[in-house]
């Protein structure tokens, strides 16, 4: 089969949709299909052998942030290009709701159109201005797929019609094998004194939830005063700790930025892993790599996330916000390996359903199902500046 | 003289929008043919699927007439009654599929483990055809609504399309496999 596929973030900036679309791509190439990916990306970036560039992303003001985004005359016709030159059986728009190469592809393609809806926000009002432009666009599509039974209720709320759930994939042998670092262990693993807590995400971005995490530490130790706190990922160190009493402040361990198999043996050594997100999350794709590694999960009551641990069966939930709830369901775990080696063996079983070959599987079919008898992708000339001035017939 | 040219930009914007809106629909129109013929060949493939388990004496006797009965009346089932019968298959699948036990009893048989894989296979894609198809349905349905198509009567003959609703819960044992 010959796949499209659009990201709609630049190829250089890492994300969950790049790192999604990443996998997706390599897993089908493994299976045996032709796939080229289409993907904002600066010029001296290096692309992988299946990646497109659609140029430069542009940083606009959007919805609140400055996104980096794609649109305009010429990436218009860098889709176009790209649509004509591939030939493609079916295309896999992701994001097709935000206006960048998600839209332009939407709105440039005629044929079998499979769009993936990673988050989904609130509509905001330039969205519900522009909802006839939209419309047309996204009606095109054939077969909608939300990440998350959240994702699609939201979708559905928003947009109307329907979509079918299939969760984001991870590797998981990748994490289940990966070799835990002593250094990074509690006792109980061969490690140093005391047991050992994870956080990987931005320090700086306040949705993470490192600060509610900051919050408890103080009554976790006060408890199990040996406890460590590795915290991975970018962001001001000093002021990650400022609110926290000067003595405990060497309980915190920043490892800064870490590599995808540093991440796996994070995982893999350490006695709990904690994730107090406190909102914006569709999905909780880190909580699968948790469980993958074999590490105890502990996660905010967030929708997405209870339906990610099976509603609290695979994991923990504490809630939202809730600091002290976090420090009692902390120590009560840590204190509890019987109850953690539960959680490990019932978190292994439960991810296999998030694993690339299911969710491969589950895509293909998707694949399958709309190019069954359809003819293949190509461009839109309905959307062609000439068509619009009156100069073509169909 | 001005207004004449003022007039006849309008009505040329109007029927270039009109034009439009028709090519929409048209669209609308050619993926709900698709869908919907998606949908019918997943049914199909079901029941085939299902027919074929029942009469390969892979399962016991009773299971096995269950089965087959449910399977035939789907395949035969009239337009107005093919909700029903395809839902009553989904049924007497969960039915026969309950335990895992069984799924693995009709594994372990020679040829058993290939047809599983198609039931599996065909059980998972029913319930994706027909949320494609109905999310056509709501498409078009939310067009078709429209003043303007109504007016103009863009949609021509068209029948108003219907959504295909039905029972397609996965039987429990299958739920959690790989196709």
């Amino acid at each position: 089969m010959r796949i499209g596929i659009v990201c709609p973030y630049s190829w250089d900036v890492p994300g969950g949709v790049q790192f999604h679309i990443r996998d997706l791509a390599e897993h089908l190439i493994r299976s045996g299909h032709q796939v080229s990916v289409l993907a904002p990306a600066d010029e001296d970036t290096p692309l992988p052998s299946y990646a497109v560039s659609a140029g430069r992303a542009v940083p606009v003001p959007y919805n609140g942030s400055v996104a980096r985004l794609n649109f305009g005359f010429l990436s218009a016709a860098r889709v176009r290009r790209w649509l004509h030159e591939g030939d493609f059986d079916v295309i896999h728009i992701h994001e097709p709701t935000s206006p960048s190469l998600g839209l332009l592809a939407c709105w440039a393609a005629q044929g079998p159109i499979v769009a993936t809806f990673h988050t989904s926000n609130p509509r905001s009002r330039a969205m519900i201005a522009a909802y006839p432009i939209l419309q047309a666009a996204l009606e095109k599509i054939s077969a909608r797929i939300a990440v998350s039974e959240y994702a699609r209720r939201t979708l559905v709320e928003h947009l109307g019609g329907d979509a079918v759930v299939i969760p984001n994939g991870v590797d998981v042998d990748f994490f289940a094998r990966a070799e835990p670092k002593r250094e990074w262990s509690g006792a109980s693993n061969g490690g140093a004194e005391g047991e050992t807590i994870g956080f990987i995400g931005r320090i700086d971005e306040p949705r993470k939830g490192l600060p509610v995490l900051m919050r408890a530490l103080p009554e976790i130790l006060a408890e199990r005063p040996g406890t460590r706190l590795l915290v991975a990922g970018r962001g001001d160190e000093e002021e990650a700790v400022a609110d926290l009493p000067e003595a405990m402040r060497d309980r915190v361990e920043f490892l800064g930025m870490v590599s995808d198999e540093d991440k796996a043996r994070l995982l893999r050594s350490v006695d709990l892993y904690v994730a107090p997100n406190t909102g914006g999350e569709s999905f909780g794709i880190i909580l699968v790599e948790a469980m993958s590694a074999g590490a105890p999960v502990l996660a905010s009551d967030l929708d997405a996330f209870a339906q990610v641990l099976d509603q609290g069966e695979a994991g923990e939930l504490f809630r939202n916000e809730d600091a002290s709830a976090l420090a009692e369901a902390a120590v009560r775990l840590l204190a509890d390996p019987a109850r953690r080696a539960a959680l490990r063996a019932r978190g292994a079983r439960h991810v296999r359903r998030f694993d690339w070959v299911t969710v491969g599987a589950d895509i293909l079919a998707v694949y399958e199902t709309v190019t069954a008898g359809a003819a293949s992708v190509a461009t839109d000339e309905r959307s062609t500046p000439r068509f619009r001035f009156g100069l073509s017939r169909e | 003289m001005t207004t004449l040219i003022w007039i006849a930009v309008v009505l040329l914007a109007i029927a270039g929008y009109l034009l439009w809106t028709a090519g929409r629909l048209d669209r609308l129109h050619t993926r709900l043919d698709a869908t919907r013929a998606a949908l019918d060949a997943q049914l199909l493939r079901r029941a085939s699927v299902a027919q074929e388990l029942a009469t390969s004496s892979l399962l016991d006797p009773a299971a096995s007439i269950v089965l087959y009965q449910a399977a035939q009346a789907a395949r035969q089932a009239e337009e107005e009654h093919r909700e029903v019968a395809e839902s009553e298959l989904s049924q007497a699948l969960r039915a026969v599929f309950a335990e895992s036990a069984q799924v693995e009893a009709v594994q372990q048989a020679p040829g058993g483990d290939a047809a599983m894989g198609e039931l599996v296979e065909a059980v998972r894609r029913v319930p994706m055809a027909r949320r494609f198809h109905n999310d056509a349905v709501r498409a078009a349905r939310a067009l078709r609504r429209h003043r303007k198509v109504r007016w103009f009567r863009l949609a021509g003959h068209a029948p108003f399309p219907l959504a295909f609703e039905m029972d397609d819960e996965l039987p429990a044992a299958l739920a959690d496999r790989v196709a």
